[in-house]
């Protein structure tokens, strides 16, 4: 291992966290990265891009992704078109085929780090069309007979929101790691790191509530850290003071956006 | 060595395959080990793969530790420990338990591990947390191992448990994939969808004609299966409530069928149907009864348990009783079933049997829901 993650300078990493990513690394295996929405899954490939200096290739899985989208697209109707009406030379295949994101990672010249990003999004299939892929670091395009291989093993971080259960044979293959809500120490890091500029009273005001909130039992969604960092911004540009958010809780809409949630907690601390 | 961790986290439930455990070793050999804490979370990283085994594993993890044979990193952390005892605190007098011996305490250490056999804190004997037995974290003892949240000292051997994973348990029988994909199998395709271009066809159709254009369409395949889900809410229902909500999302999620309808009820059926949790928005059982046929599938999911009358009896303004609703659906739509989330061995309740008699009645984990798909499939 010649370089690990150690974090970087806009993203706090815990120590069991930096321990698996830099098990994916040495070990050459997908990071599958699970947690509540809003705890860093996305922003964690970007920091280890940065951290390790690479290229950086997102795939963002949608409903309708199938797992061939992201190694190649062959455009088949563009080139009937041109067969009839074109003028280009159409017994080119490879002029029709397109690489996708995993594609793209396998050629490019050097590593990079690819993120395949909400992947309980897609078709309950999804995950196992793609084992083979990611096991063997190849595919095979059947219109060129070639393989494409890759060059330099990318080191593949998968997120995913627990929407649905991924296959077994699929979870076996990857480093597991679930982000876990983080303590308040580490909360005042990840402020830190974001706005470093905030009032120390107004935080404390804000983190007091903030806590108060997550401890709201039954709550349908509890707010997590992008909401809170979303409000801090708010509460700074509106120019609230501390006193001011210990007495009336201003902007509860931006940490919690379900019309139950709210009243709910508003009730509680009434 | 670490063989014990493998069969202790196999026999906790954990099913560690070969390729995690080889993963596992390769970590190892590549230096991602250097000290107890990390080679917990690099176990930990690869040998499980949901939050709610975590728990499972942390246990697993210091039982195994528990019978392991102590390693020389190990001994060399005990040894510096001894070397560098903590300052006494004033007044405190040595106590019973300051080692000078390091080959004693690393007996007693392992003697006092085998013996207890749960969570402590505080006292002078057993590993926990505070208290001045050598063990532990947070205690006062001079020497000793350093376990746990055992800030600081850096010289202990430190397994982190500072983060209860107990509230990420789920020993569940039923997993929402598993629900989908036993949905799944009620998927009845048929071409039957709107007209799309078929590629392959129109390619080898043009190659045919030489290079003359013809285009080929067919009609997308279809699903055809329709599926009514009525739910109990409330009451008895209550302590399901999580499980039932479950597989109400992956029955939504399951792209398997052509319509999904969704209602809710109170104990049984009667004249009123609400489209809400809440049970305010109603419907009138005969309206939504009017809208199914034959080819429904219909799935009731509820314990089944109420009381006697509330099954028998009418309630005034309806025309029928509980059960008489429910044989009104039965011969609507042949192909009902009754999914109760009560174990089998309740099943004795009269209002179950009585139910059990309309309906084919299953308990509702994965084999059950596996025997009422195949009840549901195929016919009309």
């Amino acid at each position: 291992m010649t370089k690990s993650f150690t974090g970087s300078s806009s993203y706090v990493a815990s120590e069991s966290l930096l321990a698996s990513v830099n098990a994916a690394v040495t070990l050459r295996r997908p990071l599958l990265v699970k947690g509540e929405p809003g705890t860093g899954k996305t922003l964690l490939a970007s920091a280890i891009a940065e951290s390790l200096d690479l290229p950086f290739v997102t795939w963002h899985v949608k409903s309708t992704t199938k797992a061939c989208d992201g190694l190649y697209t062959y455009d088949v109707v563009q080139r009937l078109n041109d067969s009839r009406f074109g003028d280009g030379d159409i017994s080119d295949i490879r002029k029709y085929i397109k690489m996708g994101p995993v594609g793209e990672a396998f050629l490019s010249k050097g590593q990079v780090v690819l993120l395949i990003d909400e992947i309980d999004k897609a078709e309950i299939e999804f995950p196992n069309d793609l084992l083979r892929e990611l096991d063997e670091m190849a595919f095979y395009i059947p219109e060129l007979s070639e393989t494409v291989k890759a060059l330099h093993r990318p080191i593949i971080i998968i997120t995913s929101n627990a929407e649905r259960q991924l296959p077994d044979a699929f979870l076996r293959r990857c480093v597991f790691h679930y982000i876990d809500f983080p303590s308040e120490s580490t909360m005042r890091e990840i402020v830190d790191v974001h706005h470093s500029d905030i009032d120390e009273d107004v935080l404390n005001a804000a983190m007091k509530h903030f806590y108060k909130v997550r401890g709201t039992r039954d709550l349908r969604k509890p707010p997590s850290t992008s909401e809170l960092l979303d409000w801090l911004v708010v509460l700074a540009s509106a120019g609230v003071s501390a006193d001011k958010i210990k007495a009336a809780f201003p902007f509860a809409g931006v940490l919690l956006k379900e019309e139950n949630d709210l009243s709910k907690f508003h009730r509680e601390v009434q | 060595m670490l063989e014990p961790l493998l069969y202790c986290l196999r026999s906790n439930g954990l099913n560690v395959g070969l390729n995690e455990w080889l993963a596992f070793q390769r970590g190892l050999k590549a230096g991602l080990a250097n000290s107890t804490e990390s080679l917990f979370w690099l176990g930990r990283a690869l040998l499980v793969h949901s939050e709610s085994d975590f728990d499972t594993y942390q246990k697993s993890f210091l039982m195994a530790f528990r019978d392991l044979e102590l390693s020389s990193s190990l001994i060399e952390d005990l040894a510096n420990l001894l070397d560098n005892p903590l300052k006494y605190k004033e007044g405190r007098k040595p106590g019973e338990h300051d080692f000078e011996n390091l080959q004693e305490l690393i007996k007693r250490f392992q003697e006092t591990l085998k013996e207890q056999n749960k969570r402590h804190q505080g006292g002078n004997r057993w590993v926990g947390t505070g208290g001045t037995s050598p063990w532990g974290s947070g205690g006062r003892s001079n020497t000793g191992v350093a376990l746990g949240q055992g800030k600081g000292r850096g010289t202990g051997i430190r397994i982190p448990d500072s983060i209860d994973w107990g509230v990420y348990r789920q020993d569940q029988t039923l997993r929402t994939r598993d629900i989908q994909i036993a949905l799944k199998a009620l998927r009845t395709l048929e071409r039957s969808g709107p007209e799309v271009i078929d590629i392959d066809e129109s390619i080898s159709r043009t190659a045919d004609a030489g290079g003359e254009i013809d285009l080929c369409f067919r009609q997308d395949r279809d699903n055809k299966v329709r599926v009514v889900l009525l739910l109990d809410i409330g009451g008895s229902m209550t302590p399901y409530a999580q499980l039932v909500s479950q597989f109400f999302t992956a029955a939504g999620e399951t792209s398997a069928f052509k319509s999904l309808e969704v209602w809710h009820f109170h104990n049984c059926v009667y004249g009123t149907l609400y489209s809400d949790e809440a049970l305010w928005k109603r419907a009138d059982t005969d309206t939504v009864l009017a809208g199914l046929t034959k080819s429904h599938r219909v799935i009731f999911v509820g314990d089944a348990s109420m009381a006697p009358w509330e099954l028998h009896s009418r309630w005034s303004k309806d025309s029928l009783n509980g059960l008489g609703w429910l044989g009104k659906f039965k011969k609507k739509c042949p192909k009902t079933i009754w999914l109760n989330p009560e174990p089998k061995r309740y099943w004795e309740h009269p209002t179950i049997q009585a139910i059990h008699k309309i309906f084919p009645m299953f308990p509702l984990n994965i084999k059950g829901l596996q025997s009422a798909i195949k009840e549901l499939s195929g016919g009309y």
